[in-house]
């Protein structure tokens, strides 16, 4: 047995008294769960204190707490390891963020995380007619989807979702990876459907900023943020969705810039993501709304010479034979029938294999459901132990 | 130390000063530069969301130039969007000889092979592992004293912690921290440090992105900040460039300087401010540089010579 000392924060709304800490000690075997030692203090010294649990084997995803301020399941974590990384050896426990308490370490997933759920329709809608039978897919077009149905809607990476933290309606990481399971599933019937809603909604896929928080939350290794971009690229490039937000048109504008620099140039990116991939945009009222609503900044910039009109006007570029080489691989990759994606949450690693028992093959190339593992592409080796 | 030099497109366009103050506090680290200037965009994350091929094709690519510099004991950068997107390319490329073997197949027809195993720094990261904050100390002409600075990451160097090879043996989402103090300036703790600045939805959701960028500046200055110092340049458009409209949407004055990390690193050095790009931010860092007596931080030269 080992001492740990659990520093929990206590919070109960209706007494309209504030949250505070409290400190409670506990004897367990280091390898047991900071679940365990909640429920603990709980039996030991104060039954008042609020925690969600169930299964207590990270399967119901009931326990979500943050743990020394990262969000984690209670009964994932063990406490040797929690306690190395406490600030100073005391091992923090707090409730999930984005969702309002309800008590102490209990928040409200129904108003927050299952309404989001609700928003993206969340089940098969079958192709018709039905076959008389079951749906007869190919196998490799659903295991594709496995990674984003291991998710146990635990809330770990709403709570540190940093998007929505300033935009409390972003659809978020959770729901939108629930809805690539169906975007990505061949039997449902309204793919571009479900896409189109997800763009046009400025609160959709495009408002997710890319800033990696749901992978690093996420305890299934899930990666909701892969599934977004796998929805905008399948919005995007597949099905041509042209959305409200600029999303799509920010993201050819970007492709294409490089191709023709080499180099990001920012000066045309800015008109073009508002007006469309063409050096006209900037004279479309959509980009001279949006130049105009900037000029405090590109005034600023001008004045200090932070940028400069000539690097405006004549941006930088890589020299002539590279631009040719960078061309050619555009038109190589982009010429080919079918995208190509490596998922490693699939494939798994080279190095795995040589300890990897017992394992089917069952990996392919991710992504794109319907092309993908057809006729031995790369990446379709037999799969490790999935990470991420 | 030779490196193979991977600028980033940000540091050469918008950002020019981090370019050029990597340029002048390189000698003064020993660190000799050898410019990719051959190299493509990374991508930033957006061509990997259009064509993850296209991507790894690009960037296997600039690898492949840096594993040709001859002599060189790595690659480095100085942008955090690059470290991530670079990072995230290589982990795919490097997890599988087959994949490896077809995107080396389309840099062939250029005579370009990308090897597995390459070592990409960050300078923030080649600072702390390679030249070592003891070494970093000694270098220090005039300490940072009772100047207060916040950490600003960027998420593309402290996220996702697995493929960034963070852990207890290499804390790298600690090493600003370490760097500030090495450089005698004081750590501010506040909520923004590790958090997104915003900018990859500013012209998807411009409210949103601005109120990221205010949020975090605002913090800042709530802990008592005199500056910020970021290893992204993307996060200094946000933070720095875009101040103003950032201070309209949280409904509040801001004016916090944003240094690039080479900048603070090059005051310390004793590397004049103006020779390192201060008087082109947006903000003016007034309150780290009196610029008519060059006083860092309140503290003349005089002073820390005494």
């Amino acid at each position: 047995m080992s001492e740990f000392i659990l520093r929990l924060r206590r919070y109960n709304p209706e007494s309209g008294a504030p949250p505070y800490w409290e400190e409670h000690t506990v004897d367990l075997e280091p390898h047991r769960s900071v679940l365990e030692a909640i429920l603990q203090a709980r039996a030991r010294f104060d039954g008042s204190i609020g925690i969600r649990c169930s299964c207590r084997a990270a399967i119901c995803g009931s326990c979500g707490v943050r743990i020394n301020g990262k969000p984690d399941l209670a009964c994932h974590t063990h406490l040797d390891k929690a306690q190395r990384q406490a600030r100073d050896g005391v091992i923090e426990v707090e409730p999930m963020g984005n969702m309002p308490i309800i008590k102490d370490l209990i928040v409200d997933m129904e108003s927050v995380h299952w309404k989001k759920i609700q928003r993206v329709t969340p089940w098969l809608i079958a192709k018709q007619p039905a076959p008389e039978r079951e749906y007869i897919v190919p196998k490799e077009t659903m295991i594709d989807v496995t990674q984003s149905m291991a998710c146990i809607q635990c809330g770990a990476c709403v709570s540190d979702c940093l998007s929505m933290e300033v935009d409390p309606l972003f659809i978020g990481p959770a729901a939108l990876a629930k809805a690539y399971r169906f975007v990505g599933d061949p039997r449902d019937d309204q793919h571009f459907e479900r896409l189109q809603d997800l763009a046009e909604d400025p609160h959709g896929i495009y408002d997710c900023t890319h800033c990696f928080a749901c992978i690093d939350a996420c305890p299934k290794g899930v990666a909701p943020m892969s599934q977004i971009m796998r929805l905008r690229r399948l919005a995007g490039s597949d099905h041509g969705i042209e959305d409200a937000n600029n999303g799509e048109r920010h993201e050819e504008a970007f492709v294409s810039l490089v191709r023709q620099y080499g180099l990001l140039n920012e000066a045309e990116l800015l008109p073009r993501s508002y007006g469309g991939d063409s050096p006209l945009a900037k004279f479309k009222p959509s980009a001279q709304k949006e130049l105009v609503s900037s000029l405090p900044a590109i005034g600023k910039a001008l004045l200090r010479r932070k940028v400069t009109p000539a690097a405006v006007l004549k941006p930088h570029k890589l020299a002539r034979d590279d631009l040719r080489q960078i061309k050619r691989i555009y038109e190589t990759v982009e010429g080919r029938e079918q995208r190509f994606e490596l998922n490693l949450y699939i494939s798994g690693y080279d190095e795995e294999l040589e300890g990897a028992t017992a394992s089917p093959a069952d990996a392919s190339v991710g992504g794109d459901a319907q092309t993908s593992a057809e006729h031995g592409q790369p990446g379709q080796t037999p799969g490790g132990s999935p990470t991420r | 130390m030779k490196v193979a030099y991977w600028p980033g497109c940000v540091s050469r366009g918008f950002t020019p000063e981090l370019h050029g103050s990597m340029a002048r506090i390189a000698p003064l680290l020993d660190i000799e530069l050898v410019e990719i200037d051959r190299g493509a965009c990374c991508g930033a994350g957006v061509i990997a969301e259009h064509n993850q091929e296209l991507a790894d094709t690009l960037n296997a690519r600039t690898f492949a130039l840096a594993q040709q510099v001859d002599g060189a004991a790595m690659m480095m950068n100085i942008c955090s969007t690059c470290q991530g997107a670079q990072t995230e390319c290589q982990e795919r490329l490097d997890a599988s000889a087959e994949y490896r073997a077809h995107v080396n197949e389309t840099l062939a027809d250029e005579g370009l092979s990308y090897d597995k195993g390459l070592t990409n720094k960050n300078l923030l990261w080649l600072l702390v592992e390679e030249f070592g904050l003891d070494e970093l100390r000694t270098r220090v002409q005039r300490p940072l004293t009772d100047l207060h600075v916040g950490p600003f990451y960027g998420c593309y160097i402290v996220r996702p912690i697995d493929r960034l090879g963070i852990d207890e043996e290499l804390p790298r989402d600690t090493y600003l921290a370490l760097v500030i103090e090495a450089l005698g300036g004081t750590v501010i703790d506040y909520a923004g440090s590790h958090k997104c600045c915003g900018f990859p939805i500013i012209t998807m959701n411009k409210e949103a992105s601005l109120k990221q960028a205010g949020r975090h500046l605002g913090d800042a200055l709530d802990a008592r900040a005199d500056c910020l110092v970021t290893p992204c340049p993307l996060c200094h458009l946000n933070l720095d460039l875009q101040q103003p409209l950032a201070e309209r949407v949280v409904g509040r004055a801001l004016n916090m300087p944003v240094l690039h990390l080479p900048q603070l690193v090059g005051l310390a050095l004793g590397v004049p401010a103006d020779q390192l790009g201060l008087q082109r931010h947006v903000v003016k860092p007034t309150s780290v540089i009196d610029w008519t007596t060059s006083v860092v931080a309140g503290v003349d030269e005089t002073s820390t010579a005494r």
